[in-house]
């Protein structure tokens, strides 16, 4: 079977917080798709030709529907674009693409999910699917703008960190980590490199099991361009040097695997 | 109607191959694209040894097209030949393996190693504008590609493409030169070297500061690059530099180019190349003609 991209149905836009949308899509890609992997999402309009690689936020199986939550990077751009679309608006689409969170590692431990930023969302389907033994929900925002808060408090215990200290606790995921002296023996997180570099010394130093999502700027999506390597620890059998690609290999690697 | 060209002695069974670079060795591309379809599959640059390539960023879009410097990053010839020769061998289409290198021992080494592999055509990258040393070093002296075309042959067992740089004053001069050191056919235009800033960084988007930009924006120099070329020699043409649709193929055919490449549209449209495989028969049926070869060069005579 030849894949093609699939032309969705855009069944709800939504706004959740300043640059921040949700959209819910209606795609055959929802049958397969994991947490924490994502789509690539194209514009019709051809001066802007990459796709935007968006992680996947929420899986409805049953009405084959996924939900995406991006961040509009700017004016002119093609998240800009997605956030005009409205109900019933088509929107072109690949995946699901990557590999996902690996869910099993979680069973009957005690674990830490960790998002900051717009690495939010994919924890969002990784909360719903997750059984552990003790679900800490670990988010940090910029902002009183803790958009998906509600409905990560159905899933687990909720932790907030706001750099500004508007909510929760003043600082990053890892403050709060610290200031609620939670432990964990399994760490599953995504956001930014600076607090993916955080969350992998802590686990590290600790010796805990620790698997992370990197993001970095994509051209093809599907593992041919090498555009968006990262650096591995040892060879990488693929790549034959230590690189590792985010978009085929990842986006979630073990934190020993990868450097940042 | 007959869609096969002759590149070189090599029969293509149709004039459409993927720009080396965008495509891999079209293992992922192979969940988008039959493979038995192309014409040809021109593989991602490899060198005698890996090469890790450049730090990210990468890759960055620009307006109508994108910027990369991933540094020619690849596995070495020797994992390549295990691996990825045997992947596209399941498959009826032709294999132009694309060889970089930092010196003239380092092409020559790579071509000698795939002498007796089954691979139909090599294609030099001689205008890679993202490595420091190589690479484009020999695209933009006539004398420096000269020599190393030359010394390519000594090794090559397979029919020579020669690919060209943009980033040149007279691409004709570039022609000529391979030209005269045996090159079987030219191949062209690689990217053009651009920049591009984040204006609330102020810092360079790419890790490498330059990139190639390549994409639909490129087009028309391409084709004029193209033109200009197929005035100069009398080997087959491969033209590329933006097509993303079959009118932007037939221009470079109808400029003078023999067979076209793909590149970026592969990441716009993973399907892309069957898209304008099928409408170059449809424009040829509309337009009554029988073979490629007719098409090629056609604007002159008119």
């Amino acid at each position: 079977m030849i894949k093609e991209k699939e032309q969705a149905a855009l069944l709800s836009q939504e706004r959740l917080a300043e640059k921040i949308y949700s959209i819910w899509i209606r795609t055959q890609a929802a049958e397969s798709a994991v947490p924490g992997q994502f789509m690539s999402v194209y514009t019709e309009d051809r001066s802007r030709l990459l796709p935007r690689p968006i992680s996947i936020c929420e899986i409805d199986k049953e009405r084959h529907a996924l939900r995406m939550v991006y961040r509009v990077t700017g004016e002119h751009t093609g998240t800009k674009q997605f956030s005009l679309l409205q109900a019933g608006d088509r929107i072109l689409v690949i995946g699901p693409l990557g590999n996902g969170f690996p869910l099993e590692r979680g069973r009957g431990k005690q674990v830490f999910l960790i998002g900051g930023g717009i690495g939010v969302p994919p924890i969002l389907e990784l909360a719903k699917q997750l059984e552990c033994e003790n679900k800490q929900i670990i988010v940090g925002y910029r902002d009183e703008q803790t958009f998906l808060r509600e409905s990560f408090e159905e899933h687990g215990r909720l932790y907030i960190a706001t750099e500004d200290g508007s909510v929760g606790c003043r600082g990053n995921v890892m403050d709060a980590v610290k200031e609620n002296g939670l432990e964990a023996d399994l760490i599953y997180a995504c956001g930014p490199a600076p607090m993916l570099r955080a969350v992998k010394a802590y686990a590290e130093e600790r010796q805990i099991e620790c698997y992370i999502s990197m993001e970095e700027r994509m051209a093809c999506g599907i593992g041919a361009c090498l555009g968006c390597v990262c650096k591995s620890s040892g060879t990488d059998d693929h790549s034959n040097v230590k690189n590792k690609r985010i978009c085929k290999d990842g986006p979630v690697f073990l934190s020993t695997e990868v450097e940042i | 109607m007959n869609m096969s060209v002759n590149i070189a002695g090599v029969e293509w069974k149709n004039p459409v191959t993927t720009a080396s670079g965008t495509f891999g060795s079209g293992v992922e591309f192979s969940e988008y694209v039959d493979l038995n379809q192309l014409g040809a599959v021109t593989t991602k640059g490899v060198a005698n040894v890996p090469w890790p390539g450049n730090p990210t960023p990468r890759v960055a879009e620009v307006y109508g097209g994108m910027m990369n410097a991933i540094g020619l990053q690849n596995p070495g010839i020797e994992l390549f030949c295990k691996r990825d020769i045997p992947f596209l061998k399941q498959y009826d289409t032709r294999i132009i393996v694309n060889v970089c290198g930092k010196s003239e021992e380092d092409y020559c080494e790579a071509a000698e190693r795939l002498a007796d592999e089954p691979v139909d055509m090599l294609e030099i990258n001689i205008s890679c504008p993202n490595v420091k040393e190589g690479g484009i070093a020999f695209g933009q002296n006539p004398k420096a590609a000269e020599q190393i075309t030359r010394a390519v042959k000594r090794y090559a067992r397979q029919p020579v493409i020669m690919k060209l740089s943009p980033n040149v004053t007279d691409i004709g001069e570039m022609a000529k030169a391979v030209e005269a050191g045996g090159a079987d056919a030219v191949s062209l235009i690689n990217t053009l070297t651009g920049m591009k800033i984040d204006i609330h960084k102020k810092a360079f988007v790419l890790a490498n500061q330059t990139g190639g930009v390549s994409g639909p924006a490129i087009h028309p120099i391409a084709v004029r690059m193209v033109y200009q070329a197929a005035q100069a020699v009398k080997v087959p043409i491969i033209g590329m530099g933006g097509i993303s649709c079959a009118e932007d193929a037939i221009e470079f055919i109808l400029a003078g180019a023999s067979a076209v490449s793909v590149g970026t549209a592969n990441f716009h449209n993973p399907s892309v190349t069957m898209e304008i495989l099928k409408d170059i028969e449809e424009y040829m049926k509309q337009e009554g003609f029988e073979r490629i070869s007719e098409m090629v060069g056609l604007v002159n005579h008119r």
